[in-house]
């Protein structure tokens, strides 16, 4: 994985001392809040309903066993022993002191951390696929091109200030595990007819108040010119996007207004200018930053583990562990190993102190020390031996981990909702545990099969939630909860929004619809259909006729 | 307002008018990018060294034929959070080879500091209990610069400064060289 | 009118804090004092706006409460939540320490 040079050493320890020193101003009063907010939130920290929060950047989701560690020791010295990774692949802190802000910086400094960016109206941290350099169905590890991108973002003068927050995300493969489509913008890596790799460019993804799938702008383009032609596409937002509406500020609205045919001429022209200038990084430096991610040495290993099969044929448990979160991996006799931040009756995305210190260990021993956080707000070993997979799963029992539900019902996506955050309009995750508590039964689980359930607090959807298969959006009505349900959402390479299918259900209703919803889809499946195909053969109505049957 | 060049309070040897102000003998004016278009000829014929203002949302692709008519070019900041100068700035200097001064005025603070110098502004209209100190000190806090802008690159308004750097020296955003160009529009 | 209190957070740590009728914050809703009328309203955060207020305390704003005779509670959802801690995790906010609520 990326290490810091001096030259990044010194960049986060510059703005550790800056941070330092403008939290002091704030404290003595020397600045007023209305001067600070905007400093505090350059560097992660927000004022949340209970506390400050800081959002801590995990780039492209990766994570060293010595950086989780921290990231325990922080929970654990500076919080309340916790931590909550989120669907930016980040992960937040509830509860750190503002006067121990700069302390906590320093301390992520020292493993090449920080939280610079992650707020703002700049460009956030860079998602890739989860399964990056681990996926059989990979032309190049998209961290490559998403550490790039991190560095030249990085306090980029132009593009500091823009409408609005800007998100990329990068895969390397075809099928999309990192939701591009519903990104600002979202790069693919294809080949052309020569062979070549580079991308194809979807700009104008999003979800909250206004959800749009991106639309594709360039089909290819070559690798070289990458940021080129990302400075070309921020530039037009940057001068064009709305900046008089915070709800049509983002490039989404600016590719829906102008059309993105329209939209691709500009920045066509805009490219023609920089594409030969030096925006573009030299083949060496390239080169340089693709070094750090070069493959682990694999050992040659038999595709088949023998021991492996025996163990998944004498323990169900195992077995079942294995066939939802344990994933091919491209080299032979290795596997991608899902942990499950989804305990029953868990917070989503929720890890203590000990359970980053367990996933550390397993990192360390067991798979190159190297940790991944996925958008499903789940952690990844992404290259674990066949033969070392029932250690590992050994070793999440012990830590609470090894919830066998990875892609299923109970696999949910949640944002923090008003148990935590000062946009939501209503709870999320107290929906996503009562879910997950009616569907404990795995066996249900699996006969259900992959099913994407994600929720919001807020119309911002954080969760996801018109992507899902089901998707649950929590509003506020004259006071009380209430969740509205859409069907038929999907965020991978077919992406589409779902649509809802009726009037909104009260917090002790919501939960009986969802199983409505689940069990009309299973009297309804054929064959073995997923989810949305089903929905797709059959329409709204049955499900419709289901949940608003009078009684 | 003080007027900050080379990180100190200098005579701001301008004087911005409003459409309706009357030029008068020997001011040097910035003018909004209307009257020009509407008094160029005036204008010229005044006499004396033309300044130009452009709100936030005017480009100044506008008036990038003009460029040779005007001695200053103030690009307005109606909010900080307002990013749209930034890019004219780099346009300016970049793409149209403007040399002369460009000075960022409106909602100018000293945390936005190195963004505008990087992006090619080399003069800062501030609120007036601004130290000169105090923006020396922001300009010094991060040195490090991870892309190329407008302070990287040997545009007109570089040469007139400073010797160009080494060829090989010009293309790395990443590396932790001292930049000459910028030091010189930071002290 | 609906009666009122002014809620903020604390500077240092960012706990949610209420002001007393004394001028001083406390992190008990209980000890607020409550306001119950547009003018006791206003003159209420005025106070908590006051210049000496800014070097410990963020954002104060006026939010409604039911004025009960012991002790006013929140209106709503949201500022129950933020009185008491997160409902998913009864261990952590004022709740913690409410007999009982555990």
């Amino acid at each position: 994985m990326y290490r810091y040079d001096e030259f990044d050493h010194t960049f986060v320890e510059e703005r550790v001392a800056q941070f330092r020193e403008q939290v002091a101003r704030r404290l003595s009063g020397e600045l007023t809040e209305d001067e600070f907010k905007p400093l505090r939130l350059m560097n992660g920290l927000y004022l949340q309903l209970h506390a400050y929060m800081l959002r801590v950047a995990v780039p492209y989701g990766t994570l060293s066993s010595q950086q989780m560690r921290k990231l325990a020791h922080i929970a654990r010295r500076y919080d309340k022993g916790y931590g909550h990774f989120t669907t930016r692949q980040n992960i937040q802190f509830n509860w750190p002191k503002l006067e121990e802000a700069a302390d906590i910086l320093a301390e992520l400094a020292e493993v090449e951390m920080h939280a610079i960016q992650t707020s703002g109206n700049c460009i956030r941290n860079v998602t890739a696929d989860h399964f990056a350099g681990a996926a059989a169905d990979e032309i190049e590890d998209p961290r490559v091109t998403a550490e790039v991108i991190r560095q030249w973002s990085s306090l980029h003068p132009e593009f500091s200030f823009l409408p609005r927050k800007f998100k990329v995300a990068v895969t390397g493969a075809s099928n999309d595990r990192a939701a591009i489509k519903v990104h600002d913008i979202g790069l693919q890596m294809v080949r052309d007819a020569r062979g070549r790799a580079g991308f194809k460019v979807i700009v104008g993804g999003g979800l909250g108040r206004t959800p749009l799938i991106g639309e594709t702008i360039r089909e290819f383009l070559p690798k070289r010119y990458l940021l080129s032609y990302l400075e070309a596409i921020l530039r037009v937002y940057n001068e064009l996007g709305r900046r008089d509406n915070i709800y049509k500020a983002r490039i989404k609205i600016l590719v829906k207004e102008i059309g993105a045919k329209a939209f691709a001429e500009m920045v066509e022209k805009e490219w023609q200018f920089l594409k030969d200038w030096d925006v573009d990084l030299p083949d060496e430096e390239f080169a340089r930053i693709q070094a750090y991610f070069a493959p682990p040495p694999f050992d040659d290993l038999p595709a088949v583990t023998a021991s492996f099969e025996a163990q998944r044929f004498e323990n169900r448990d195992f077995a079942r562990w294995v066939r939802n979160n344990v994933d091919a991996h491209k080299a032979p006799g290795y596997a991608i190993v899902t942990v499950s931040l989804k305990p029953e009756g868990g917070v989503p995305g929720d890890a203590t102190a000990a359970q980053m210190e367990a996933v550390a260990d397993l990192a360390a021993r067991y798979s190159f020390d190297e940790i991944r956080v996925s958008h499903e707000q789940n952690l990844v070993l992404a290259h674990v031996r066949q033969a070392d997979l029932y250690a590992v799963w050994q070793g999440l029992i012990a830590a609470e981990l090894a919830s066998a539900n990875a892609g299923l019902i109970s696999d949910i996506i949640s944002c923090p909702g008003l148990d935590y955050c000062n946009l939501a309009t209503a709870r999320s995750i107290p929906v996503a545990q009562r879910i997950s508590r009616r569907f404990a039964d795995i066996e249900r689980q699996h006969d259900i099969g992959g099913l994407k359930l994600k929720i919001s607090g807020c119309i911002n959807a954080c969760g996801h939630h018109h992507v899902g298969h089901i998707g649950i959006l929590g509003v506020d009505k004259k006071g009380q909860e209430f969740y509205q349900i859409t069907l038929g959402g999907n965020a991978d390479e077919n992406a589409v929004l779902g649509r809802i299918v009726g009037p909104a259900f009260s917090y002790d209703t919501v939960v009986d619809a969802v199983e409505t919803i689940v069990d009309t889809y299973l009297g309804q499946r054929r064959n073995g259909e997923a989810f949305n195909q089903t929905l797709a053969r059959v329409g709204f109505d049955p499900f419709k006729e289901k949940l608003y049957a009078p009684h | 307002m003080p007027l900050i060049k080379d990180s100190q309070i200098v005579e701001d040897v301008w004087t911005s008018l409003d459409d309706g102000a009357p030029l008068a003998p020997g001011v040097w004016p910035i003018v909004s990018l209307e009257r020009w278009q509407a008094e160029r000829e005036t204008l010229m014929e005044a006499g004396v060294p033309i300044g130009l203002r452009l709100r936030s949302d005017q480009s100044p692709r506008a008036i990038a034929e003009e460029l040779e008519h005007f001695g200053v070019i103030a690009l307005a900041f109606p909010k900080f959070t307002d990013g749209r100068p930034y890019s004219s700035a780099r346009l300016l200097r970049e793409r149209y080879g403007f040399t002369g001064e460009l000075r960022a005025v409106g909602h100018v603070l000293r945390d936005q500091a190195l963004f505008l110098l990087r992006c090619g502004f080399d003069a800062f209209e501030v609120a007036p209990d601004t130290s000169p100190d105090a923006w020396r000190a922001a300009l010094a806090k991060i040195k490090v610069r991870y892309q190329s802008a407008a302070d990287h690159r040997s545009t007109a308004g570089r040469l007139s400064r400073k010797a160009v750097r080494p060829a090989q020296a010009r293309t790395p955003a990443l590396s932790l060289e001292p930049e000459p160009c910028a030091a010189s529009w930071a002290y | 009118m609906t009666a009122q209190i002014v809620t903020a957070n604390r500077l240092g740590d960012g706990a949610v804090i209420y002001l007393g009728r004394d001028d001083i914050w406390g992190e008990r809703l209980g000890g607020a004092a409550v306001a119950r009328s547009q003018d006791e309203a206003a003159a209420l955060l005025a106070r908590a706006e006051a210049p000496a207020h800014r070097t410990n305390v963020v954002g104060p704003y006026l939010m409604d409460v039911i004025d009960e005779a012991t002790a006013p509670r929140p209106a709503s959802n949201r500022e129950n939540i933020r009185a008491l801690g997160p409902t998913v995790r009864s261990d952590l906010g004022r709740q913690a320490e409410i007999p009982g609520r555990r």
